[in-house]
């Protein structure tokens, strides 16, 4: 025990005194966490738009105050013809234009029927159909205000409640899959590059040669990382609930416990990167395109797996990262416990023995 | 010199696949004894030393190192050896202090005796008030002396030396060879592979090795006038050549 221990003091010493490793640990989970809460986001807000209308009259001006007053849109500028459209959405600063027919308020009242044209930027998809989904509903509910339309016969209300993200945050969806991405990237990458720095520069050798058993010197790498990974989580949880306001209604234990198996898997999967990599390079090289790429595309974090091709469905199933962040979803924002994670916590519990086994395997072949 | 032989080794085998590195090798090795382990590279002489210390288990044959079988009690060879591989092998990023006490904690040394013998090791090299420097910006012969103190800090009865002086300069060879005459006066044996001929004029013993077989095995005097060649490098390409 006490040979091992002044193991893993070196281990950490190492760690310390790498300033570049002190700043893959701490700097990038940080900055990861804060640029994707504060950049990538689906909700909108601030959203420029001009306006053209050609009516002038009370009904189009309320709509218009209603879209500005919302808090989704900012009038940019008015128009008072159509030719300029073309060049101010390649301006880019305007994404939405919005078109109100001449005597607006006239044929509403005489044909009960009025048309608003919404010109949107749709060079980008999904930004483009968000503005159009929000101006119009807007618009939709200025009718309905305007005429009681609810007290129509026969009408169907549909009323819809967004369960567990009333506002549908973006930030809700971002914060788990980021501490999934960076828990991954931190543990197997860094004890993967850890290990394989150990191989090219020779000192691996010292350590077989010593009386220290694989096993030990294994575990001995790898149990800094565990207790740094563990800060790490913190970190993550601290920002997503102080900074972006994110809930944790579930078992806050549960929660850990979680992480801990994960970070077990993620440091397994280093240790088994590392028997394959000769050097730091390659360990490093592996880890990015192996884990990054695929947690980032592939494990629901940005792209619903739902969408995808059934081919890259099946590959999302063996994606760690993808069972962890429902596990995460699933206990902080709708607060279940145990009894609905524990067929993802089993998986994951699997996939890490597979990984041991592996790299033990692995180890011992190489020994030879 | 006593007469207790400390390495026993008979018909060792070892096969990669179809390859052989190691064909039936049979030698002794006595206490305090400096053994040149000689050969081309790609002889087998690597896998040989890797064999001695206990990390890879012989296809077949005998192996005894300080008493203990190779085969059987692996573990308790390691704690008996000493290592210090070619590549330089101590931790760039730690102070001198702290790489003799990671080696020290890792064979099992108490705090006191990991101390004792870092004071006694550096003043030896005469680097005591250099134990705080971070090793990086140290000369690779210092690095190379440190690494073969650090090797027998904890009293190992066969050190394991892998071209050790390789790449360094002549002056520091010289001391570096002084260290070993130092180590095997106090009764340690010293197991040393090395591309210098001159080196292995300094060994008690010398062993050739060509193609995975020991071809020549004695005290290099006897070697030169058995095979008639003026200096154990013409005997080194004698026996390589045939």
């Amino acid at each position: 025990m006490k040979r091992f221990l002044a193991f893993v003091k070196k281990e950490i010493q190492h760690i310390f005194r790498d300033t570049r490793t002190m700043l893959i640990l701490f700097g990038i989970p940080i900055a990861q966490i804060l640029i994707f809460g504060y950049v990538i986001k689906n909700d909108i807000k601030d959203v420029d738009i001009a306006v053209y209308d050609q009516s002038k009259d009370e009904y189009t001006r309320q709509i218009t105050n209603k879209l500005t007053s919302s808090g989704y849109f900012i009038l940019n500028r008015e128009l008072d013809n159509m030719k300029n459209i073309d060049r101010i959405f390649k301006e880019g600063e305007v994404k939405l234009v919005v078109v109100y027919e001449n005597n607006f308020s006239k044929k509403l009242h005489a044909e009960n029927n009025a048309t608003v044209q919404l010109i949107a930027d749709a060079s980008d998809p999904n930004r483009a159909n968000l503005i159009t989904n929000y101006s119009g509903a807007i618009i939709h509910d200025f009718v309905k205000d305007e005429f009681h339309i609810d007290q129509l016969p026969y009408q169907i209300n549909s009323k819809v409640r967004m369960l567990y993200n009333q506002n549908l945050a973006s930030v809700f969806m971002f914060v788990p899959g980021t501490m999934a991405l960076i828990l991954m990237l931190v543990s197997a990458m860094m004890t993967s590059i850890s290990i394989a720095r150990e191989k090219e520069l020779g000192t691996m050798e010292n350590l077989l040669v010593s009386p220290l058993r694989p096993a030990q010197i294994v575990v001995g790498k790898v149990t800094p990382y565990v207790l740094l990974s563990i800060i790490n989580a913190i970190t993550i949880l601290v920002l997503g609930v102080f900074v972006f306001g994110l809930p944790i209604r579930g078992s806050l234990t549960l929660l850990m416990l979680e992480s801990v198996l994960f970070i077990t898997l993620s440091l397994s999967l280093g240790i088994l990167i590392s028997t394959m990599s000769p050097n730091q390079q390659v360990a490093m090289f592996i880890s990015l395109f192996a884990l990054m790429l695929p947690t980032l595309l592939l494990s629901g974090f940005i792209f619903p797996i739902e969408n995808m091709p059934k081919l890259l469905q099946w590959l999302s199933a063996i994606m760690p990262p993808k069972y962890f962040i429902t596990i995460l979803k699933n206990i902080m924002l709708k607060g279940t416990g145990m009894a609905f994670v524990w067929k993802e916590t089993l998986i994951l519990g699997g996939m890490t023995a597979v990984f041991i086994i592996l790299s033990v395997k692995k180890f011992k072949l190489r020994l030879e | 010199m006593t007469n207790e032989n400390i390495i026993e080794v008979e018909n060792l085998v070892k096969k990669f696949g179809k390859f052989t590195a190691n064909d039936r090798l049979t030698f002794q090795v006595k206490k305090g004894e400096i053994l040149g382990f000689l050969g081309a590279n790609g002889a087998g002489k690597t896998t040989a030393i890797k064999i001695l210390c206990g990390i890879s288990a012989p296809t077949s044959g005998k192996v005894s190192v300080a008493g203990f079988d190779a085969v059987k009690h692996p573990e308790k060879i390691k704690q008996n050896i000493g290592y210090m591989s070619q590549k330089f092998s101590l931790y760039d990023d730690l102070t001198i202090r702290e790489n003799f006490r990671l080696f020290g904690g890792i064979y099992g040394l108490s705090r006191k005796s990991i101390r004792q013998r870092t004071e006694e090791l550096l003043k030896r090299l005469e680097l005591y008030e250099y134990r705080n420097r971070i090793l990086e910006a140290l000369p690779l012969g210092w690095k190379q002396k440190l690494a073969f103190s650090v090797a027998i800090m904890h009293h190992p009865q066969v050190v394991f030396l892998d071209e050790p002086t390789s790449g360094v300069d002549p002056v520091t060879r010289r001391q570096f060879w002084e260290l070993i005459y130092e180590a095997s006066e106090e009764g340690k044996t010293i197991f040393v592979t090395t591309h210098y001929m001159d080196e292995a004029e300094y060994c008690d013993t010398v062993s050739m090795m060509v193609a995975g077989q020991i071809r020549a095995f004695g005290e290099p005097r006897e070697l030169k006038t058995e095979y008639g060649v003026k200096s154990v490098n013409d005997l080194f390409i004698k026996l390589a050549r045939n």
